[in-house]
């Protein structure tokens, strides 16, 4: 199976003793609550020797030591140099400990591991983002690096859905998108109270009103699996090729590096080959319960 | 010093001296014996460790070990072990972290202080397997450094089968009987009514280092028609076929076939297959710390795909059923192998099917999901 675009840079660099399972230690540098259980870590290196630049939709492996490792997007700006951001919703042992993790705190990182968003592929085109949930955190980058770019695309179009206003991440910097007039930028929720003045609706009943050509247009889908397959069918009946959209996919890393074999999905090691990968090839493989 | 490539005899008594030679080399030897009734992999010390004069019979979830009527030592196919254990054992620690109060760490890797190991008594779908999970583990961006040091302190030394076992395919998957290349050493045993030696060839400077001093003749034309008539008796015994024409395809256009269905019936999920396997290498990484967490190891332990955890996200597992579980395995094993590594990932070793508790054999499921879809095919006019 073939994918469409050429690896970009290096799959797996190794901070350690030559092993790429070796972990560095890191820094909290700061920390935000996003939501109820969501926070969201900037990490430089401690002691300070710089990180290593990634792509928007790439990953690290993070641990608190001993309390397990767990694959996180990076969700910080590339264009700032010196830390990496990462944002962790608390759901197990691992990302609770790292959700609770306090400024000045250790945390052991590896990475970045992965393939991420294809950014130079928008450069004149388009561009529809659509995240769900907790899935924003892999777009940020990729927004944050289109908007410092933003002569090079066309339209943005980015909608981004959760389950409640309350799980809205980024709260004061998607207020501030919002306010642009050089993008788009829709906020729905599942179900909200009476102070909610936005919409309500799962964000695939936003793409009828998305603007964008389909002759000439991408899109970059991070969510729910279920999301992102009836969002990308939404898109290409509204005439946008399976080939122009490409979708982020979770499953369970523990290695990071193609070796442990537990994110396969069909013909890809998704940390090695993906996350990133086109809808184009996996449309046939997310149809089928179970793989 | 042997050339690469040349070949010699020798005697049966003189095998000892192969031995006391592998040990004078630097070299723990490993290799076949006689354990809880079969033959597994373990430490060498002297020939009276391999198992003499035992053969075994093996049919899909059936293996016994039966008496020869001859003293050979290696009249047998191969048993439960496979040489992974050795290259990728079971539990492995990664490294060491330790903080030691300060707020940074340190990362100490384990070790790394396994002796250089031969591997006696290697067969040719058992190079194959390690080719195998050499590309896996030290072949891609990734290297795993446990598994490269290990690799490159292990000796071949072969042995060509004379016999094919019951679950045996080597022959379809095109890794066998014959072993070829990648070994240091090749043996094949020559045993007859008035004979017992072992026709030797040279397969690497290293191989000739060890084989010095070892009292050999140079092998003539008999001898080395004698040994390729051994490993085509071999070849002709196949208990086994699997059809592999077009077999990435056929699985990857089949994922809903009934067939699965009908396997994971019968399927325990037990990991037999997965353990068994000389190519399987999926496995998990667990922590333990000390009680303060000053000192955490992180160790991987060999997993399977038959688990229901293997596949967990914080939503539950993807693959629920045995079904799904036994698609996965098969489908990458025979199939998705090939777009990951670059070859199949199965060797017609044949141990999945002699170890699996009921008996589910690969080739018939293969043969099953093919039938179906020509079924579908003839039926409805459609494609599969």
């Amino acid at each position: 199976m073939s994918t469409a675009r050429e690896p970009e840079g290096p799959v797996a660099p190794s901070p350690g003793h030559g092993s790429p399972l070796e972990p560095a230690p890191f820094t909290v540098r700061a920390r935000a609550q996003d939501t109820r259980d969501t926070v969201t870590l900037a990490l430089a290196p401690t002691g300070g020797t710089g990180v290593r630049p990634f792509q928007p939709g790439q990953f690290n492996m993070l641990s608190v030591p001993g309390r397990g490792e767990v694959a996180i997007s990076i969700s910080g700006d590339p264009g700032r140099a010196g830390e990496w951001v990462h944002t962790v919703r608390s759901l197990g042992l691992a990302t609770q400990a790292l959700a609770g993790s306090a400024v000045g705190s250790l945390v052991a990182v590896r990475g970045p591991y992965g393939r991420g968003w294809p950014v130079e592929s928008a450069g004149g085109k388009d561009v529809v983002i659509v995240a769900g949930g907790v899935g924003l955190a892999p777009v940020r980058p990729l927004v944050l690096e289109l908007l410092r770019h933003r002569d090079r695309i066309g339209r943005l179009e980015v909608t981004y859905g959760a389950r409640t206003p309350e799980d809205l991440l980024y709260a004061s910097e998607l207020a501030e998108w919002r306010r642009r007039t050089d993008a788009r930028f829709q906020v729905t929720v599942d179900a909200a109270g009476r102070d909610w003045y936005g919409d309500v609706g799962v964000v695939t009943q936003r793409i009828p009103d998305t603007r964008f050509d389909g002759r000439n247009a991408i899109a970059y889908l991070c969510g729910p699996e279920i999301m992102m397959r009836l969002t990308a069918e939404a898109l290409e009946a509204r005439g946008l090729p399976r080939e122009a959209i490409w979708v982020s996919l979770e499953r369970t890393m523990q290695c990071g590096v193609g070796l442990c074999g537990h994110c396969q999905l069909g013909p890809y090691l998704l940390c090695r080959d993906g996350p990133v990968l086109p809808y184009g090839d996996l449309a046939p493989l997310l149809r089928i319960r179970g793989l | 010093m042997p050339d690469v490539g040349s070949r010699w005899i020798l005697a049966r008594a003189e095998f000892p001296s192969l031995l006391g030679a592998l040990a004078r080399a630097g070299y723990r030897v490993v290799g076949p014996t006689v354990r809880d009734g079969a033959i597994v992999y373990g430490s060498i010390r002297s020939v009276a460790d391999l198992p003499e004069g035992w053969s075994d019979r093996q049919e899909p979830g059936t293996y016994r070990l039966e008496r020869r009527e001859d003293r050979a030592l290696f009249g047998f196919n191969v048993g439960p072990h496979s040489w992974k254990k050795y290259q990728f054992p079971p539990r492995e620690q990664l490294f060491t972290l330790h903080r030691d109060g300060s707020s940074t760490f340190e990362v100490a890797p384990p070790p790394g202080d396994e002796p250089p190991t031969a591997y006696l008594g290697v067969r040719a779908c058992e190079i194959a397997a390690l080719r195998i999970q050499d590309r896996v583990f030290v072949g891609g961006a990734a290297i795993d450094a446990g598994y490269a040091r290990r690799k490159s302190r292990r000796l071949v030394v072969a042995v060509q089968c004379g016999q094919a076992g019951g679950t045996c395919f080597c022959v379809s998957m095109g890794t066998g009987p014959a072993v070829r290349d990648g070994f240091d050493l090749s043996l094949t045993e020559l045993i007859d009514a008035g004979r017992h030696e072992f026709l030797v060839e040279v397969g690497s400077p290293e191989g000739a280092r060890v084989l010095e001093g070892v009292p050999l003749r140079p092998a003539d034309a008999s001898d080395v028609r004698a040994g390729e008539a051994r490993v085509a008796h071999a070849a002709s015994s196949m208990g086994r076929t699997m059809e592999t024409e077009g077999i990435h395809d056929l699985l990857l256009a089949n994922l809903e076939s009934p067939a699965w269905e009908d396997v994971g019936r019968r399927c325990l999920a037990c990991t037999n297959c997965t353990l068994a396997c000389p190519t399987c290498f999926c496995h998990s990484t667990e922590e333990v710390p000390d009680l303060s967490a000053e000192h955490v190891e992180r160790w991987r332990r060999w997993d399977s795909c038959f688990n229901l955890s293997f596949s967990e996200l914080h939503a539950g597992s993807v693959r629920t059923t045995t079904s799904a579980r036994y698609r996965q395995w098969l489908t990458h094993k025979l199939a998705t192998w090939f777009d990951q590594f670059g070859s199949s990932g199965c060797v017609g070793c044949g141990r999945c099917i002699t170890w699996c508790p009921v008996g589910i054999d690969l080739t018939a499921e293969v043969r099953a999901i093919r039938s179906a879809a020509a079924r579908t095919r003839s039926g409805s006019g459609g494609s599969p």
